[in-house]
């Protein structure tokens, strides 16, 4: 059984009316068990829109989308899955412990138990000395895994993720995506991941799926093939800049003569 | 080091309002001399400091009595706007009733309502005036609570919906704590003003043992000083007010004001 599968969907904003926009069409994916799947694509090519449509944060216009063998419905009412955002989206009012307990209160779970899961999660995203401070205290990569802590506290197979790191520097990111890759290792989580920067998406990735816009679709998919164990050498190796050479053509649509064709038309 | 900085960037801040206000006083207490002004048309400001240690009790005893009706009407007027802006957010009905009387009430010059008032209760009660503070209060807390239960992270609402939250967990858990700096900037605001409408609600008839009656029957009188008095007092109120309301805000919304200063 798929974690997610995304069969023959599509999506319109605004139908019948003037602006009417064609945001996914004709869309398949299917995502393994403990699988990490890259969505990369320039802006308006609906990567964002067809996240939130596995979340049952909006619903299709055609076709269907299950998770974990249920409706994205059922799976969102019993929380199959976290999720992060760009902007962390932490509560001010509330300590790193209770941001993170947030989901845990909502299912109902007693104080004893969200106490012992946010320790967990904590030492987890290696944040424990911080657990009383307030998010506003931190930085915005702690911020960020914070908010990756929250989205996992609840156990769930499935974490979707919306370019978590794209409002951190550099070097936080690249920390970020080490931490991330580790963090998926040690719980077995399946990931969908919104991302528009090439390297993050193959560095990240067993799997890059590379959308294109008007109408957003899905144009290629690039197995990466760079193992499990990837650490900074990886990001140093040939094959992965071949891999990252594979997504940039993709990208374009065609092959580099065709676009330096198409940018002559211009 | 730390700490001599630290008293210094105070200094900076305390100091020229200090300087500024002194000049102002010193400035008065020459030109009333020079000029030989009579005191019944202004006081000296020494002849209102002499009135103030005079009878202090005369000028606190005013200030409590209008200090504490200002207090009630706020209090009472943030909490009412304060129940009244959620429950206009959670029910369309009551926002459709409560939203149209809100602004009438706002529009009515505050005079006639603390004539229809005092006409509603005793001679000697307090009642109209701290119900004319509260109506004021009510109108500034409504709207900016309003405003704040609408200003949303939307972040914090997909996260809320990626949870399937109730409305009433969204309501107790994100819209309600995202007012606090709203309620706290609109307590602030209203503070100074509820101190006032207690003061001019007093010219209104009723007794006559707040600042403002005093202060209306003083100024007209020959004690031009101990009027004054009694208007330093109601400065004092007031500020007292603004303080404890900032401080206030201060203590309940900690991140506003890391936002507020950096």
């Amino acid at each position: 059984m798929e974690a997610v599968r995304v069969a023959g969907v599509s999506k319109v904003f605004n139908q019948g009316a003037v602006n009417q926009v064609d945001a996914l069409v004709d869309i398949d994916l299917d995502v393994r068990k403990g699988e990490f799947v890259s969505l990369i694509g320039p802006s308006g090519c609906g990567k964002s829109t067809l996240l939130r449509l596995i979340a049952d944060l909006i619903q299709p216009t055609t076709g269907e989308v299950t998770v974990n063998g249920k409706t994205a419905h059922q799976a969102r009412l019993d929380q199959d899955y976290g999720m992060a955002f760009q902007q962390s989206g932490l509560f001010d009012w509330r300590t790193v412990e209770r941001n993170i307990e947030l989901p845990l209160e909502l299912k109902g779970w007693d104080k004893p138990k969200r106490r012992a899961r946010s320790a967990e999660m904590l030492t987890l995203v290696k944040l424990t000395e911080f657990s009383q401070h307030m998010p506003w205290q931190l930085s915005g990569g702690m911020q960020q895994r914070v908010a990756i802590a929250r989205a996992l506290a609840a156990h769930p197979e499935l974490l979707l993720m919306d370019e978590p790191f794209g409002a951190l520097d550099e070097m936080t990111r690249e920390h970020m995506q080490a931490e991330l890759l580790r963090i998926c290792r040690e719980t077995g989580t399946t990931v969908v991941f919104v991302t528009h920067s090439i390297p993050e998406a193959v560095y990240l990735a067993d799997r890059v799926v590379v959308m294109s816009p008007r109408p957003g679709r899905i144009t290629a998919t690039v197995d990466v093939g760079l193992g499990r164990d990837r650490n900074e050498l990886t990001r140093e190796a040939t094959e992965f800049y071949d891999r990252v050479t594979e997504v940039r053509e993709a990208l374009r649509g065609t092959h580099v003569g065709d676009v330096v064709a198409g940018l002559e038309d211009r | 080091m730390k700490f001599t900085a630290r008293v210094r960037s105070s200094l900076a801040v305390i100091l020229p309002p200090i300087v500024l206000g002194v000049v102002f006083i010193a400035l008065w207490q020459a030109w009333v001399e020079i000029k030989d002004v009579q005191p019944f048309v202004i006081p000296k400001p020494s002849a209102i400091i002499d009135a103030l240690r005079e009878d202090p009790d005369l000028v606190v005893k005013a200030s409590v009595v209008t200090g504490v009706n200002a207090l009630v009407g706020l209090v009472l007027g943030s909490v009412i706007g304060f129940v009244a802006a959620v429950l206009t957010n959670r029910y369309r009905l009551v926002g459709d009733l409560v939203n149209p009387l809100a602004v009438t009430v706002a529009a009515v010059p505050a005079v006639v309502i603390v004539g229809v008032l005092n006409n509603m209760y005793a001679l000697d009660s307090q009642i109209g005036r701290r119900l004319m503070v509260t109506i004021a209060v009510f109108f500034i807390v409504f709207v900016q609570v309003a405003k704040g239960l609408r200003h949303n992270n939307p972040t914090q609402m997909e996260l809320m919906d990626s949870y399937a939250a109730t409305p009433r967990q969204v309501l107790l858990r994100v819209r309600i704590p995202n007012t606090m700096p709203f309620l706290f900037t609109a307590i602030r605001t209203a503070a100074p003003i509820a101190v006032i409408i207690a003061l001019v609600s007093e010219y209104f008839g009723g007794t006559q043992d707040g600042l403002g009656s005093k202060i209306s029957g003083t100024l007209n009188g020959s004690n031009k000083a101990l009027g004054f008095a009694y208007v330093v007092g109601g400065s004092i109120v007031g500020l007292l007010f603004f303080a404890g309301s900032s401080l206030l805000e201060y203590l309940v919304v900690p991140w506003q004001r890391r936002r507020v200063h950096g």
